[in-house]
């Protein structure tokens, strides 16, 4: 009887099955594992943890990270923007195996892409021999690794958006007197801006925590091109366990405001489309 | 969250006449777009597949071939066969529970359900680590019993299952939302019992969804590289997974050696894309 009072009655059967075995699994996998982060800082004095997450080589890293991920975020909504377009709207040969080929980063391990890319962008690269700047193992090296890792998110979230709007809404426009790129800035934007800021922040969040294909192209130099995930790497390996917690826990206390963030973003593009 | 595609079932139909830019300016926003896309997918592509075969084909074969590589070959397929079933069966229980049934407290389960996808996989092998490390929460017990996880294929298919575990669910709770239980009901109605119904009711209409999280899952546990790399140890033929044996020869300049595997998994990755699109396309024609 004290089970209906949170549940509501279902003929269904295996609710007990299903959601013990779920409860179960996440508990175990992800839960208690998560809260050692958490433990673990809760045994550091204030004054260590404080020193530990404010430390030069430490706030070098976030302003890195944050400004590269950032970079490469918007980097990805003006190109994703334009591709979920020409995806939706244009036709030209090519184009279904273009528009499958978009999903490769999330497809190639992250790993397979660091070293490409560093090999196209080092000094004697492809790439990098045409540029009279260096690329590899730079903050610019990070920013291209990372626009690479997020490309697909503003894409997808776009292209559906763009896929199930009105033209007529369009048409109406042109009527009016409006031209084609105020009904752009007017009609089309306000329509797809939710999607692309979730894809944004989809974007921004994978390029906060990504490390694979950042490693090999950013030269991994104290204060200058190491990223966050790079620097709790580099204290686990030199056994020093509380410090990497210690940056863990900030990371993971801005990863979790990028989720709520990004689930209130989610919530606003379903009721943007259940009243239209 | 992060990693998460939605299975998609549009078709990719060109819009109408009317409403339409001139044709100048189509032709540049098109050629932007594929010139962005050729310099930032299809080169890093090429150049995995080039430099491998650069100093020819028998140092290709023996790169893939040498000890080291077959056994981080073998290491990721057991890895790739102990996580995606796992996560798949876990995918297809909470699918269950979150769809057929109102409980409260079922918002914070989707939460939790996507911050494996919001973590950087570095902390994710870090947890791992604070668990079952020699000053770890479980490392005296372990010790004791002599049970070796951290720096040991059991802490690799750990973090792996923790990396992974989102997908299956991500894909299924949507589509298992939009279906509503209707058909269900009809079936325990009718008599059948609850595996019959989930068995021939259930699994034949979301199998399409189903196969798309597994091989997204598939593909992610396959490359994943940042929380395997805290939790492996990079033991060589022991604990080195593909993508680890990548960096190893990569950071000893072995390049064509280094790229010569990673053109393994490039290929895996494109068979990935096109598993994925004939998903799409088959759900598109049922759904």
């Amino acid at each position: 009887m004290a089970k209906k009072k949170w549940k509501k009655h279902s003929i269904l059967p295996g609710f007990g099955l299903s959601l013990g075995f779920t409860t179960l699994y996440v508990s175990l996998l992800v839960l208690l594992p998560l809260a050692m982060i958490f433990v673990n800082t809760a045994s550091m004095s204030w004054a260590d943890f404080r020193a530990t997450v404010t430390e030069p080589r430490v706030v070098a890293s976030y302003q890195l990270s944050f400004g590269a991920a950032f970079a490469a975020a918007c980097i990805n909504v003006i190109f994703g923007v334009l591709i979920a377009w020409v995806l939706v709207r244009y036709s030209f040969p090519g184009k279904r195996v273009i528009d499958g080929l978009v999903d490769l980063p999330f497809a190639l391990p992250t790993a397979v892409a660091g070293i490409a890319l560093t090999t196209l962008y080092a000094e004697t690269g492809w790439i990098g021999q045409f540029l009279s700047f260096k690329v590899a193992f730079t903050p610019i090296g990070i920013t291209i690794a990372l626009t690479f890792i997020g490309l697909p998110f503003v894409v997808r979230m776009v292209q559906p958006v763009l896929q199930n709007f009105d033209q007529e809404m369009e048409e109406a426009s042109a009527i009016l007197g409006a031209n084609r790129f105020q009904t752009f800035i007017k009609v089309i934007v306000p329509e797809i801006l939710p999607a692309a800021l979730t894809g944004f922040a989809l974007a921004f969040a994978r390029a906060l925590g990504e490390y694979g294909s950042v490693v090999f192209i950013a030269g991994n130099m104290p204060m200058k091109t190491e990223i966050t995930p790079l620097l709790i790497m580099t204290k686990l390996e030199q056994y020093d366990y509380a410090g990497a917690t210690a940056i863990a826990a900030v990371m993971l206390v801005i990863s979790f405001f990028l989720l709520l963030f990004i689930n209130g973003l989610q919530w606003w593009t379903n009721r943007k489309f259940a009243h239209s | 969250m992060a990693g998460h595609i939605p299975l998609q079932y549009s078709s990719t139909k060109a819009g109408k006449r009317s409403a339409q830019e001139p044709l100048i300016v189509r032709f540049l926003l098109i050629t932007a777009a594929l010139a962005f896309l050729f310099l930032f997918l299809l080169l890093p592509l090429l150049a995995i597949f080039i430099t491998a075969f650069e100093q020819g084909i028998g140092v290709y074969a023996a790169s893939i071939t040498d000890p080291d590589a077959l056994s981080a070959i073998k290491l990721t397929l057991l890895v790739v066969v102990l996580t995606v079933p796992l996560n798949a069966l876990f995918g297809v229980a909470a699918a269950w529970a979150i769809t057929k049934f109102d409980f409260k407290g079922k918002s914070i389960l989707i939460t939790i359900i996507d911050l494996p996808f919001a973590i950087s996989p570095v902390i994710a092998g870090l947890v791992f680590a604070l668990l079952f490390s020699a000053h770890g929460l479980f490392g005296d017990f372990l010790f004791e019993h002599d049970i070796k996880i951290l720096f040991a294929v059991p802490g690799i298919v750990l973090a792996t299952l923790f990396v992974t575990f989102p997908f299956v669910a991500r894909e299924l709770i949507p589509l298992m939302q939009s279906q509503g239980s209707a058909e269900e009901e009809a079936s325990l109605t009718l008599g059948a019992n609850g595996w019959k119904t989930f068995w021939f009711v259930t699994l034949p209409n979301i199998k399409w969804g189903l196969l798309y999280g597994i091989i997204l899952c598939n593909a992610r546990a396959v490359g994943e590289f940042g929380a395997v790399s805290v939790v492996s140890g990079h033991i060589r033929g022991l604990t080195n997974t593909m993508p680890l044996h990548i960096e190893i020869l990569y950071n000893e300049y072995q390049f064509a050696a280094a790229f010569a595997v990673a053109s393994l998994m490039s290929i895996l990755a494109i068979v990935t894309l096109v598993l994925k699109n004939i998903v799409e396309w088959k759900a598109g024609q049922h759904g």
